[in-house]
């Protein structure tokens, strides 16, 4: 390698003395667990500041979806399947978790493809998989829904809460003008395209960088970032070439857009926003768990004085919280920024200083 | 969530392949990928390859990072 770490942050000292203050957002929760993971807030000068943004699956699913995710899972004859940080949310006094130790078969899951082949063994039970997650992980939902379509697996259904990245950035950023760069998610662009980005230097006039996932690859791309803001050029580069091309992954984006189309979303802390989510398209609407389900209206609330919506606006840091590290800890999370291994607070709080 | 793990294609059975993390053997499924072989390093994603990954041995890396460093000392 030509360039060792030092070199990387002997550069990054020498572009961001004088550039005064400059907030980085990073909307990825790999991101922000390798951020603090590595370190890297403590390598970067002062005035450089990393901000986490929306970029935790868990932690941006509203309380209207884990409300309808707890009334399914809470239902005689339902074997409900999700992710292992999905689990512990809190709804008002249950979770997942708690449904399970009650004796709900709640079940976790590490590929949607488990769904199908738990439904394929419980024919008399209706199976049901939480689908969470952007774009690196909704085609494998669609995967999951196109093949039981041609399976004709009847009593497989699918929980939909998927979302798309490109316009809840354009959102939150169109609406804070103190986020100088961003630094795009690099699995995300893997499915969707370094391009798919190009619209933050293009409409929000940032400059962007997609960036990889261990420390070098990380530091790489606030490099980039730093030297496009020195030149005053705004661009969007792609830092992480080996596993991002300029367009993306073509079939999975096929297969994705076969089985869903873009709908508007409801975000934790971001409220409503259009065309940011993904639905089933009509052919497949008979996978929609909520066609299939009767689901209650009302929604559990958020626990008091929870900053969760603010951190993930990147308007809060996790110690700002009265929650935590005091009643709110990975072992007994009080909001879903707690629970996922990719949230703020639990990065915060597991490799605190 | 977006984690995804690299490992390499050691063998290919229908729509599966066979990828080994440094000595650990898992399925994963080719279907969002076009066209995969053995010997390939991928990137694995909740049981899905999604990508493979690019043989330079990041160069082309290297090579945008020195964009950057025409400006040192």
């Amino acid at each position: 390698m030509k360039y060792s770490i030092e070199d990387l942050i002997k550069q990054i000292n020498f572009l961001a003395d004088g550039a005064g203050d400059i907030a980085i957002m990073e909307v990825c929760g790999t991101h922000t667990a390798s951020i603090r993971k590595f370190g890297i807030m403590s390598i970067l000068p002062e005035n450089i500041k990393m901000v986490s943004g929306p970029g935790c699956p868990v932690c941006v699913t509203s309380q209207e979806d884990i409300s309808a995710a707890v009334a399914i899972a809470d239902r005689e004859g339902v074997i409900f399947t999700c992710f292992g940080d999905m689990m512990r949310v809190p709804c008002d006094s249950t979770s997942l978790y708690s449904l399970f130790e009650k004796g709900r078969d709640v079940r976790l899951v590490t590929s949607p493809m488990d769904a199908k082949k738990i439904a394929q063994e419980n024919p008399e039970k209706q199976v049901v998989y939480f689908g969470i997650g952007f774009e690196t992980t909704a085609p494998h939902t669609a995967a999951l829904v196109e093949e039981a379509d041609k399976e004709k697996i009847k009593n497989l259904s699918v929980l939909n809460s998927h979302k798309t990245m490109p316009s809840a950035i354009k959102h939150l950023l169109q609406a804070d003008s103190k986020i100088s760069a961003l630094l795009c998610p690099g699995h995300v662009a893997s499915i969707i395209g370094a391009d798919a980005f190009s619209f933050v230097p293009d409409i929000l006039h940032l400059p962007a960088a997609v960036a990889g996932f261990d420390a070098y690859e990380i530091l790489a791309a606030i490099l980039r970032i730093l030297d496009m803001i020195h030149s005053n050029k705004t661009q969007c580069i792609n830092m992480y070439p080996k596993a991002v091309t300029k367009n993306g992954n073509r079939k999975a984006l096929e297969l994705l857009y076969q089985v869903m189309e873009p709908d508007d979303a409801l975000w934790r802390g971001l409220g409503n926003i259009p065309e940011s989510g993904l639905k089933f398209r009509e052919y497949y609407e008979e996978f929609d768990a909520r066609y299939r389900f009767e689901i209650p209206k009302n929604k559990a609330s958020d626990a008091n004085g929870c900053v969760c919506a603010h951190i993930l606006r990147g308007k809060k840091i996790p110690t700002q919280c009265i929650h935590f590290g005091k009643d709110c800890t990975p072992d007994n999370p009080v909001g879903p920024c707690m629970v996922s291994a990719e949230g703020s607070c639990a990065a915060y709080y597991r490799y605190r200083e | 969530m977006c984690l995804a793990v690299p490992g390499k294609i050691t063998d290919i059975n229908g729509t599966d392949a066979k990828v080994d993390y440094n000595g650990v053997s898992k399925y994963a499924s080719l279907r969002l990928v076009e066209k995969a072989a053995i010997g390939d390093i991928v990137l694995v994603h909740a049981g899905f390859i999604i990508e493979i990954l690019d043989k330079d041995d990041g160069e082309e890396l290297q090579k945008l990072i020195d964009e950057t460093m025409r400006l040192i000392k």
